[in-house]
């Protein structure tokens, strides 16, 4: 079976709770591409992320996974697909080791094979040697490493990181930005990238703009179409109506 | 499932049981509790209570062996409302969303969960069972081993109801009510500290209220188990409830109902 074009169709996607947090949301993402969803907090970036990752479920309109539709194919699309949550989901009282292994069991990776994988991401996140440290005893940065360590461990297609770098200080928010945009560019994984810092997009980058629970824009960042103008027309129009 | 499922297991109780080994204090907490039962409490009521002939047993026996099963009851119980705790306390920490997230049907990582639980809960009940064999109560030797498929089964009810009750609390504050809303009734209004005839002497109504009571079964199996009988009846009810329970924890799981609410309120 040939791979499907796009690796995230979302069409339609209406989602309330007590108030509407996402409109008709619709936009596709392309195998190796970089999108960075853009908006201010409350913009239902991380409402569209829980429908993604099946942890709610969808009210209207339809998500596809690499060709896998929700809910239908929840656990295809769950097994091509790498989360980093915006609230940090570490065991405290585990070592770095005992929490990579517990995600490798989850994904039903042989023993052998997830301690290769391990050892290599925490190489390639700078930590390798700390297998044995209990989470509690890292730093933010570190623990944010480790989070994305982890989703990469069953090698997803799709990687989504929602608010990956809030609270982290310049150099690792930029080492973690830089290891994203090369899984794209090495290993054709499409990442959507989910911020309200308008300092995380570069030139190139997709950006789909969201507000209010609504796609406001979605183009392609450059010289002459640059971010913070057109983020200021998408929050201000919605304030001038 | 999807491929590797038994790795799934495996990571999943692997999880639990490091859990349990850094909470030591967990472990002596639940051999405690019976313990104080059992010493203090059996040792007060054993002139006062005697338990007639009744089955399983087969000539008078003392208050305190009576109370044994019940007992065990108490730490399987116990115990699953300590699997909804950490399933709350899993929840509040976001690491639920992990779990969640895994390439399995829910109701399977639920079930991995509950298994998981009951594997810990197994030493604990061995672990009492060999105190009060100290203490001189000394059921058949082979009745400790009847007694492991009906803690197993009784713990797997217990926890089902744990998840169940994981599903509606929303907060970790919220666990006193379960204290006073779940565990207490459960326990004093079933057959675990006194003999349904008792009751039923002293009050009908409660006496309904324990033979209706799902613990009041599990404490029967376990009960007629260690003295290598099977309790049919208990047996159905006990498999019953779990089965029922579990379907309906399942079910709210995977309705989305348990982090819609959270999702609402903390972040769009």
């Amino acid at each position: 079976m040939s791979a499907p074009a796009s690796a995230l169709v979302v069409r339609d996607v209406t989602h309330a709770y007590s108030r509407t947090a996402l409109d008709g949301v619709s936009f596709e993402a392309a195998a190796g591409e970089f999108v960075v969803l853009l908006g201010l907090n409350g913009a239902g970036k991380t409402t569209l992320f829980s429908l993604i990752a099946g942890l709610l479920n969808l009210q209207r309109g339809s998500i596809e996974v690499l060709g896998n539709r929700l809910p239908q194919q929840r656990e295809e699309a769950l097994a091509a697909t790498g989360f980093v949550f915006q609230q940090p989901a570490l065991d405290l009282d585990l070592t770095v080791a005992q929490t990579l292994r517990y995600h490798a069991a989850l994904h039903g990776l042989p023993r052998r094979e997830a301690e290769w994988r391990i050892e290599e991401e925490l190489a390639k996140f700078d930590l390798a040697g700390r297998t044995g440290d209990l989470v509690r005893t890292l730093s933010g940065g570190q623990r944010r490493r480790i989070e994305i360590a982890r989703s990469l461990l069953h090698r997803p297609r799709l990687l989504l990181l929602d608010e990956p770098t809030v609270g982290l200080d310049v150099p690792n928010r930029r080492a973690i930005l830089e290891r994203s945009r090369r899984l794209c560019r090495e290993q054709d994984v499409t990442v959507l990238w989910a911020t309200h810092l308008l300092d995380e997009v570069k030139d190139g980058d997709r950006i789909v703009m969201i507000h209010k629970g609504r796609i406001a824009r979605d183009f392609a960042c450059s010289a002459s179409n640059r971010v913070a103008d057109r983020f200021a027309e998408a929050t201000t129009a919605e304030a001038a109506e | 499932m999807r491929p590797g499922w038994q790795r799934c297991f495996r990571g999943v109780v692997e999880r639990e049981f490091l859990r349990f080994l850094r909470q030591r204090s967990r472990f002596f907490a639940s051999l405690v509790r019976p313990l104080v039962w059992l010493v203090i409490f059996g040792t007060g009521f054993h002139s006062v209570l005697g338990v007639s002939r009744i089955p399983p047993y087969d000539t008078y026996v003392l208050y305190e062996e009576y109370i044994v099963p019940g007992l065990v009851g108490l730490i399987l119980l116990f115990n699953g409302m300590q699997t909804a705790l950490s399933m709350v306390f899993d929840r509040e920490m976001g690491s639920m969303k992990v779990l969640l997230v895994s390439p399995q049907p829910r109701w399977y990582l639920l079930t991995c969960r509950l298994v998981a639980g009951v594997i810990v809960a197994v030493p604990q009940v061995y672990a009492f069972l060999a105190c009060a064999w100290l203490w001189g109560i000394r059921p058949p030797p082979m009745g400790y081993l009847y007694a492991l498929p009906a803690v197993i089964v009784s713990g797997l009810m217990l926890g089902a109801i744990g998840l169940l009750v994981s599903s509606v609390v929303e907060q970790l504050e919220n666990f006193a009510g379960v204290m006073n809303f779940v565990i207490f009734p459960m326990f004093f209004a079933s057959t675990a500290l006194y003999p349904l005839w008792r009751l039923a002497d002293a009050d009908p109504v409660l006496a309904t209220v324990a033979w209706l009571n799902p613990f009041s079964h599990a404490v029967e199996l376990v009960r007629f188990a260690l003295y290598g009988q099977v309790d049919s009846l208990a047996l159905e009810v006990t498999v019953g409830v779990a089965v029922v329970v579990m379907a309906l924890a399942a079910w709210r799981y995977d309705s989305g109902r348990i982090l819609r609410r959270q999702l609402g309120t903390a972040a769009t």
